[in-house]
């Protein structure tokens, strides 16, 4: 190296030119690949609702699979469909129907509530007003209630979709996308033959109150709630209990109770 | 003169940059308990340092040596952020699961290991190849540890179930340690172990002798 390399204006030049080249290279493929990302993700989400729907088939677009389900917004407290005002209210904040980012909802203090102590059943902090929720019909009627879930488990918040048949009741499937529970333990809700067990319970007990709960140890068939029990899982207890007060949460008074309410009033 | 043979071979075990040099361990605990993860990792780690020992070898003799380490960082770091954007555009799935950790590979001590110490005094194509090798040594010693950890921590290889699985009707009881990072320490420990015992140039002179029971001695 000469001496003539550490001058300052040589330094300065060196650093300047390498910023540049680099700046250039690392936006030219940020831009360029944005397109693909953007689609991978959309496509990953659609690919977890059909998969907690049971629908879910290898080797067919994701595309494809997802023309049968339509997607709708919520209002939490209300449980009707939002109209025309709030969809446009939720527009103008970005947030558009087919790519509704609830996570980002959840955030923005405009479209969510802070959750205090007791109400916090699923450690989620904020809750949002509106949600997306997934149907698919059959022959004009709706098959398939997909509702997004969250909650914290031991480690993480874990999110997933659990779907209810059209009865509105009776689930048909479960699964999460997104958790960082200890694996081997609490990463078994992953297990296909632990989510198996989920499909055919009832959401309330007789008297209509939430009951769908994860117990511990083995639901003893037979039992007088044994419609509204999941087994749990063996050395997980925290994320067991985590996912019974999530699945409480988002199907109880303060997640979609109301709009359950108003699919059963439907008589479907 | 390093012929292009040695710089290939030697980083695969003589000199392997996490057995010998014990560098870029953070990384080999955290991506190694499914095969597929390991191999992409792998696979981005050797790009990354291969390329930009190319790089900072091509300008090597333009750099001010006040802000060398700074430019090798820029470069490195360009390297990654391309690198994380592919992978999520083309492996979704698979930069997932690997998260935080392409990222990581900006401070990677392989990496800039090799900037410093080949590419800022050797020409492009040597220092392109001893990154190749390097980061083929990385890969032995992670996908060694990869296969153990999936085999008996998930009873699988890349996905595919070998042992069958006690929770899934099977006959193995999977043993939960090797899925937590703690147990690649122990894997990389037998490595370096079993890498030394038959490389004995490996063992370094010890920095210090201990001294002998101090009674027998009357050393105080």
């Amino acid at each position: 190296m000469s001496a003539n390399n550490d001058s300052i204006q040589r330094t300065i030049m060196v650093a300047v030119l390498l910023c540049l080249v680099c700046s250039i290279i690392v936006s030219g493929a940020a831009v360029s690949l944005k397109p693909m990302q953007v689609k991978n993700k959309l496509e990953d989400k659609r690919k977890n609702i059909l998969a907690a729907a049971g629908l879910l088939v290898e080797n067919k677009s994701i595309e494809e699979q997802f023309a049968q389900v339509t997607t709708r917004i919520v209002n939490l407290e209300s449980g009707a469909y939002a109209n025309e005002t709030e969809l446009a209210e939720l527009a103008d904040s970005g947030y558009l129907v087919e790519s509704f980012d609830q996570r980002k909802l959840a955030k923005d203090p405009s479209f969510s509530v802070k959750l205090n102590g007791e109400q916090d059943l699923a450690s989620i902090k904020r809750l949002e007003k509106y949600a997306a929720v997934y149907l698919i019909q059959k022959e004009g009627q709706v098959d398939r209630i997909i509702l997004p879930v969250h909650g914290y488990g031991l480690w993480s918040t874990l999110y997933g979709f659990v779907a209810l048949e059209g009865n509105a009741e009776t689930i048909a499937g479960m699964g999460f996308y997104s958790h960082a529970e200890t694996p081997g333990l609490g990463g078994e809700v992953d297990n296909p033959s632990w989510k198996a067990l989920w499909s055919g319970k009832k959401v309330h007990d007789d008297s209509g109150k939430v009951a769908i709960s994860v117990i511990k140890g083995k639901v003893i068939a037979g039992s007088p709630d044994d419609q509204n029990q999941v087994d749990g899982l063996s050395g997980a207890t925290l994320t067991s209990r985590g996912v019974s007060n999530l699945m409480q949460f988002w199907l109880g008074e303060q997640g979609f109770a109301a709009y359950l309410t108003m699919m059963k009033g439907q008589g479907v | 003169m390093t012929t292009v043979k040695e710089v290939l071979t030697q980083p695969l075990l003589t000199n392997n940059p996490i057995a010998v040099q014990i560098l870029g361990v953070c990384s080999a605990l955290a991506v190694t308990t499914s095969l597929n993860v390991t191999i992409v990792m792998c696979i981005a780690l050797t790009l990354v340092t291969a390329c930009s020992n190319f790089a900072i070898s091509l300008i090597r003799n333009q750099i001010p040596g006040s802000i060398r380490i700074i430019v090798q960082m820029t470069i490195i770091a360009s390297l990654v952020i391309v690198v994380d954007q592919f992978l999520k555009a083309y492996a979704y799935e698979i930069s997932k699961q690997l998260s935080v950790f392409v990222g990581l590979i900006i401070t990677n001590c392989i990496v800039m290991g090799r900037a410093e110490a080949f590419a800022m005094k050797n020409p492009p194509g040597l220092s392109f190849l001893d990154g190749i090798g390097n980061g083929l040594g990385y890969s032995v010693v992670l996908i060694s540890v990869g296969v153990v950890r999936e085999l008996f921590g998930s009873g699988s290889l890349f996905g595919f179930e070998i042992l069958p699985l006690v929770t899934n009707g099977g006959w193995y009881y999977s043993n939960g340690m090797l899925l937590l990072p703690p147990s690649a320490f122990f894997i990389i420990g037998l490595f370096i172990w079993l890498s030394r015992t038959f490389i004995p140039e490996q063992v370094e002179e010890a920095d210090f002798k201990i001294l002998p029971n101090t009674e027998t001695s009357g050393a105080h």
